[in-house]
């Protein structure tokens, strides 16, 4: 990798400093376990590097009577062994089987939350060096040409079509939480839904954020009763999902959903809002219910020549997240 | 060092950024421990007007030229003088001669450059030396050291036939030292999960699991 300059600050506006933009190019490390790869394949070249993890404020968890804020460099091992602890794990199941589903715990001893949500996709066409979008001289699609048996089903029209990677971004927007993201700018809350975009031309991110902008901690509401994810893995040990579903919702006491959200992952260039889990409303949740709800979803799906079969995974992964959510297990 | 490092264009200061980062050492020496002005000195130099920014904002921008680096590594102490880009792995085989921990995907993917951090097992290919400092770091050759020998879960290792090649053999040695120790009563079920980042082409799964359940439960688990 290119040499770079590195800093170690204590705090937030230390960090917020050293990254601005008249300090020139400058990246955030946290665990480091997805930006020192990227950086040795040379697609990002930071001039420096700002280290958060001595930045204390950073690494807390806290849960409250009615919510659960992480801080950004709080660690995957951190995350999960302060859900056992704190017993959060058992309020926010979608959360709880995300972070656990990080299946290498080298991972997980080093990789952030923060780092999670942020990583940059894994799309082998970008990780060779072919761009976010992939595209040849003229404008066509690698991913179309040659080999795309884990890229989008989803929102795959336009030129972008990798699949976002993270595993707490799904279970964290079907929990309806927010991100607290500090720039020179001061401070600002958005959902997490809203960090991400699909970029539609060259140069553009698959993240909302500004180059100067650090993402700090994510923030989860009240919980609705019932919520799970469910991972379509193809190994037990280190590797992405095929798919995933986050699913949380509530029922009245007769039974009738009040509220449901569902939440893809590894489906389309950014978490896969599905807008049919509307439809569930008034409604009860049975194993009929939930089929035609799943199919209701995948029916949307523009699968390319070569993965069709995720959008059979990505109802599977449906209807077992509802499953395991009324188990509540 | 590893064959994709780009060579530092050493021309790339200029006479009026190294004027730019001489005034900036001046502003940061004020509010540094004397030990470190004579660092912020070269630093600042090489920084660049970006250190004008950091020292008003008062915390110390290192590098790119090397720095004083301390590991404490099989509990001794070790100074090394290394560019922050120094992975911890390279810091160990290329700075220190301890080659146990090997240089494989250099991706954090395949788990063959496993040491323990503070206990728990890390890619050392994926931490920085830098980022290291004040942390427990434990090699495979400490294992033997503080053992006059092989370890336990070494022995364990030889005693079911737990490795072919050998190559990822130290990576899952540090992985399994890391599960014996953090979940002393794992079944065969946990402990395989927590090997789950480390990878063996040669296929030995089932020898390092009735490795790391003999060196738990001084059994084999069914071997």
């Amino acid at each position: 990798m290119n040499s770079f300059e590195y800093a170690r600050p204590t705090t937030l506006e230390q960090a917020i400093g050293l990254l601005s933009p008249t300090d020139g190019d400058a990246a955030a490390l946290a665990g480091g376990t997805d930006l020192l790869s990227l950086m040795k394949d040379f697609l990002v070249e930071p001039k420096r590097l700002v280290s958060l993890m001595g930045i204390e404020q950073l690494g807390t968890i806290s849960v409250g009577k009615d919510g659960l804020k992480i801080g950004a460099t709080v660690t995957l091992d951190g995350l999960l062994q302060s859900g056992a602890l704190n017993q959060w794990g058992a309020k926010w199941p979608a959360l709880w089987h995300a972070a656990a589903g990080i299946k290498s715990p080298q991972l997980r001893a080093m990789g952030t939350v923060g780092g999670e949500l942020l990583q940059r996709p894994r799309c082998w066409y970008f990780r060779r060096g072919h761009g976010l979008l992939a595209q040849d001289a003229k404008g066509g699609s690698l991913v179309e040409q040659g080999d795309h048996r884990y890229h989008a089903i989803f929102d795959n029209a336009g030129p972008a079509k990798f699949v976002h990677p993270s595993s707490l971004a799904p279970a964290l927007i079907a929990c309806d939480a927010t991100a607290e993201i500090a720039s020179p700018r001061g401070m600002r809350t958005v959902k997490v839904s809203e960090l991400y975009r699909t970029p539609t031309k060259a140069g553009e991110r698959e993240t909302t954020l500004a180059s100067d902008e650090l993402l700090t901690a994510v923030t989860l509401p009240r919980p609705l009763p019932k919520s799970a994810t469910y991972e379509v893995r193809p190994r037990q040990g280190l590797d992405w999902p095929l798919v995933a579903a986050s699913v949380a919702f509530e029922l009245d006491g007769g039974g009738k959903v009040t509220n449901a959200r569902i939440v893809l992952g590894h489906v389309a260039p950014t978490p896969w809002i599905a807008a049919d889990a509307k439809s569930l409303i008034g409604k009860g949740i049975d194993d009929a219910a939930i089929a035609a709800i799943a199919a209701a979803v995948a029916k949307a799906a523009t699968p390319l020549k070569g993965n069709a079969y995720k959008v059979d995974l990505a109802q599977v992964a449906i209807r077992r997240a509802f499953a395991a959510a009324l188990k509540g297990n | 060092m590893s064959q994709t490092d780009r060579p530092q264009d050493a021309s790339s200061v200029s006479r009026r950024g190294f004027l730019r980062g001489m005034s900036a050492s001046a502003l940061a020496a004020g509010a540094l421990a004397p030990a470190a002005q004579a660092l912020a000195a070269t630093v600042g130099a090489n920084a660049g007007p970006g250190a004008t920014t950091s020292a008003k904002a008062a915390a110390t921008v290192f590098g790119p030229a090397p720095i004083a680096v301390n590991l404490t590594i099989n509990g001794k102490t070790r100074e090394l003088r290394l560019e922050p880009r120094v992975t911890l792995l390279d810091a160990l085989r290329n700075h220190l001669d301890l080659t146990g921990a090997k240089k494989v995907c250099d991706r954090a993917t395949c788990g063959a450059c496993t040491v323990l951090l503070d206990g728990k097992a890390v890619y050392s290919c994926t931490v920085l030396a830098v980022e290291a400092q004040g942390k427990a770091i434990e090699t495979v050759e400490g294992l033997a050291e503080a053992n006059n020998g092989a370890a336990p879960i070494q022995k364990c290792f030889v005693a079911n036939d737990a490795q072919q090649c050998g190559f990822c053999t130290p990576g899952f040695v540090m992985a399994c030292e890391s599960v014996r120790r953090r979940n002393p009563h794992a079944n065969r079920e946990q402990a395989l999960a927590e090997l789950g980042g480390n990878l063996c082409r040669c296929g030995t799964y089932h020898g390092v699991a009735n490795a790391v359940l003999d060196a738990i439960h001084g059994t084999t688990g069914g071997k």
